[in-house]
């Protein structure tokens, strides 16, 4: 995905990180919005249900989306 | 009136939904900071007058998202909430939603009404909600979720007394269910729930997904609930992850009927703009690192002011009530110890302040998350964590608060390497040994007839701390191992103005728990040094006043110089001057004496002791006044090369001691509590001191 695009999320990769998103909102279903990264290139801010939230680039690619 | 009932009252919610803010209206300044027992998690509680006839006592709990805990911190929540019989079990919770975004917020409510627990759903932030186009049915929520709902202003006190009138009602819990576990859990839950009496379904299913977490039970009821969960196969994470995506289901459902909204963010187009320029590659570092030179301008500079006042008063006081008292082992311990002692903590006081009202000003702002986001990779490089920076910016002033600081962070290892490294940031205990060690080997001349070599110095030695800390934390994470993932999962807030009140009620919070946790362990052992420094085996400190005659001989001495010259020859004959003097064989690679052996050794209570310890050894007479001590400190003759003592290479190479030794007893005790052991606080130590005296020796050996 690049800045500024949207996907819907479908599932997780990974059992024990994908309990924390969900409990921050990412569900699946829902629409994400992929906002900016960090000058690094890493962490990365996304927007979902609402509301900001960053995430590191091997968190954020345990979420599968629909493209 | 006295009030006849006192309710207690906790306060739950996410970060920021305005928790505090809410815990500061109820209670103002009637609050305090205790310790869970047998944990080290802040407790903030205060009492509240609700009417006439009913006081609250009321807990502010740790910002959680769910009952389900990421750091140390949260691990609480459920413990209390979960224990029906604990002393911390509130008659009712006011669960803070920040109305903006208010579905994120109802996951923890859901699992309240779950628990059974009586609850106010506070909904903070309405009048952002109406501006970012959002409307919400008050009634219909209320008639949803069967329990009350108010609306709050966090900022303006709004709602706030309507909030008290409801809480001395008689609160029921809520009649709904949100989350029923399947049916092939049921027999196990009613298990746990016979077994230990519970009232409700969804405790017995929290004891099942939280069996370690929860500190009242016992370890055989530990292990019958794992030995339950195995037969039944009860797989935590894949409950845990079904009970979130149930829940969410049953909120987005809510939220469809009771909210009304604007899809577009318009609101938020400011808050992002600010991002833009906040977190760019050239500006964003930019902004960082002069805010950073800010703080540190305020901690050095500007807090110079009060702290040169409390110098002075101590100093005063100690004479005023040596005058006044008579003579005595006791008067003496007053003045000399106690009296210092308790200087020693209170000149911390305005730099502590001073560098937490930055921190909260950045934190309410919203620009440390972004702070964290910025710096994470950076970090990461090294094991540590985008949430490390805090505490390692915190560790300039003092590294007590700065180790507590580091509980925001989730991942162990991460926090564990944080708070190995923070004592290598150079303290304010650190700057008035380095003041004078540099005035005092580093000439006044400037390079480029621009930048002051002892400003360079000084500054190089901030420099030396620091990458010391990275290069250590760089090393440990390559030694420690961990199975727990490291991950940064943090929302990021909406850029507000800070709320001035906030700002003032954390400063006050952190000064005291700075001037009573670390204070304590100062106080007792400038005490124990004052101790060491006043009495000594034999006679030679009765004697001292009769043997400085004789020595004297026919040299006039005023009764100054008389005075000064016997406590140069008590502290030299003192417990401190023995065990200077039989340090002096391990230090003399180094370049000192047993002189600065005693200086050395009662540093260990705090480094700056340093200065009047120097003071007493050369019989300034309880001067500290840096002219003073230069001229005397320069006049000082090696007897082994009829040189001067204290040449570059000794100065260097106790610049370099000072900046990397664990010279602070209070750091080690905060340490050892924050990581519940002796370990690490040893490991600390050894290394430290270690490196300190390699770096020591090589910098004395190439350069003498």
């Amino acid at each position: 995905m690049l800045p500024g695009e949207t996907a819907v999320i479908s599932g997780f990769r990974d059992d024990m990180l994908s309990v924390k998103l969900l409990e921050m909102g990412l569900l699946p279903g829902t629409i994400v919005r992929f906002n900016f990264t960090a000058p690094l290139g890493d962490p990365i801010c996304i927007t979902v249900s609402g509301f900001d939230l960053s995430l590191r680039v091997a968190e954020a690619s345990t979420i599968i989306i629909l493209n | 009136m006295a009030a006849t009932r006192i309710l207690r009252v906790a306060l739950a919610g996410k970060p920021n939904a305005g928790k505090s803010s809410l815990f500061n209206l109820l209670t103002g300044l009637n609050q305090k900071i205790g310790n869970f027992p047998g944990i080290t998690v802040d407790k903030r509680t205060g009492n509240c007058q609700l009417d006439s006839g009913t006081a609250a006592q009321v807990m502010d709990l740790p910002g959680i998202y769910s009952l389900y805990p990421r750091t140390v911190d949260e691990k609480i929540v459920t413990d209390i909430l979960a224990d029906r019989n604990g002393a911390h079990y509130p008659d009712c919770v006011v669960l803070v939603a920040d109305a903006t975004n208010l579905k994120n917020c109802m996951l923890l409510l859901t699992q309240l009404i779950d628990l059974r627990i009586p609850t106010v759903l506070a909904l903070n932030m309405m009048d952002l909600a109406a501006r970012s186009g959002q409307s919400i049915d008050v009634k219909a929520l209320e008639a949803k979720l069967d329990l009350p709902v108010v609306m709050i202003n966090g900022r303006t006190g709004q709602g706030v007394a309507e909030l008290k009138n409801l809480l001395t009602t008689n609160l029921k819990p809520s009649s709904k269910t949100v989350y029923k576990t399947g049916e092939e859990l049921e027999p196990l839950i009613k298990d746990i729930q016979q077994k230990f009496n519970l009232t409700t379904p969804y405790q017995a299913y929290q004891y099942l997904q939280q069996t370690d977490n929860l500190s009242f039970l016992t370890p055989a009821d530990k292990l019958f609930i794992t030995a339950r969960a195995k037969e039944a196969n009860f797989f935590q994470h894949k409950y845990q992850g079904a009970e979130t995506v149930m829940r969410y289901g049953f909120i987005q459902d809510l939220l469809n009927k009771v909210t009304l909204k604007l899809s577009d963010p318009e609101w938020k187009k400011f808050s992002y703009r600010i991002d833009k320029v906040l977190t760019h590659k050239v500006w964003g570092y930019l902004i960082f690192f002069s805010v950073l030179f800010l703080i540190f301008q305020a901690i050095f500079a500007w807090a110079q002011i009060p702290m040169d006042f409390i110098d002075t008063t101590f100093a005063r006081l100690s004479n005023v009530l040596d005058d006044h008292f008579p003579d005595g082992p006791l008067f003496d311990l007053i003045t000399q110890g106690i009296v210092p002692g308790i200087g020693g903590i209170v000149i911390f006081i305005p730099q502590i302040a001073i560098l937490f009202a930055c921190i909260s000003i950045l934190e309410e702002s919203g620009y440390m998350a972004r702070v964290v986001f910025l710096m994470d990779k950076l970090m990461r490089k090294f094991g540590l964590n985008g949430k490390s920076v805090v505490p390692l910016i915190s560790g300039m002033a003092c590294a007590i608060p700065a180790i507590m600081a580091t509980r925001t962070i989730e991942n162990w290892k991460d926090r564990l390497i944080t708070i190995f490294v923070t004592p290598f940031m150079s303290c304010s205990a650190r700057l008035p040994v380095f003041t004078i060690l540099v005035a005092l080997i580093i000439p006044d001349v400037k390079l480029f007839g621009f930048f002051n070599y002892q400003g360079l110095v000084l500054m190089g030695l901030y420099l030396l701390g620091f990458f010391a800390a990275l290069i250590s934390a760089f090393v440990l994470k390559l030694i420690i191992k961990t199975k727990e993932p490291s991950y940064l999962i943090m929302e990021m807030p909406t850029y507000r103005k800070p709320k001035w009140s906030n700002v003032g009620y954390t400063i006050i919070e952190k000064t005291k728990s700075f001037v009573f946790e670390a204070g304590k362990v100062i106080l007792a052992i400038s005490i124990v040094l004052w101790v060491l420094a006043s009495y000594g085996p034999g006679q030679a400190m009765q004697n001292a006043e009769q043997i400085t005659k004789i020595e004297a001989g026919d040299t006039e001495l005023t009764a100054e110089e008389f005075e000064a010259r016997v406590a140069s020859y008590r502290l030299e004959h003192s417990y401190a001057g023995i065990i200077g003097k039989a340090l002096e064989p391990a230090i003399k690679p180094l370049g000192y004496d047993w002189k600065i052996g005693i200086a050395l050794v009662t540093s260990f209570a705090a480094r700056e002791v340093f200065v009047s310890t120097i003071a007493t050894i050369y019989s300034l007479g309880g001067t500290e006044d840096e002219q003073t001590i230069k001229g005397r400190l320069r006049t000082e003759v090696n007897p082994d090369t009829g040189g001067p003592r204290y040449t570059t290479a000794v100065g260097l190479s106790l610049l370099v001691f000072y900046t990397f030794a664990m010279q602070c007893m209070s750091t080690l005790a905060v340490v050892k509590r924050e990581t519940k052991g002796w370990k690490w606080p040893l490991i600390q130590l050894v290394y430290m001191t270690a490196l300190a005296y390699v770096s020591a020796f090589i910098i004395y050996q190439s350069l003498a």
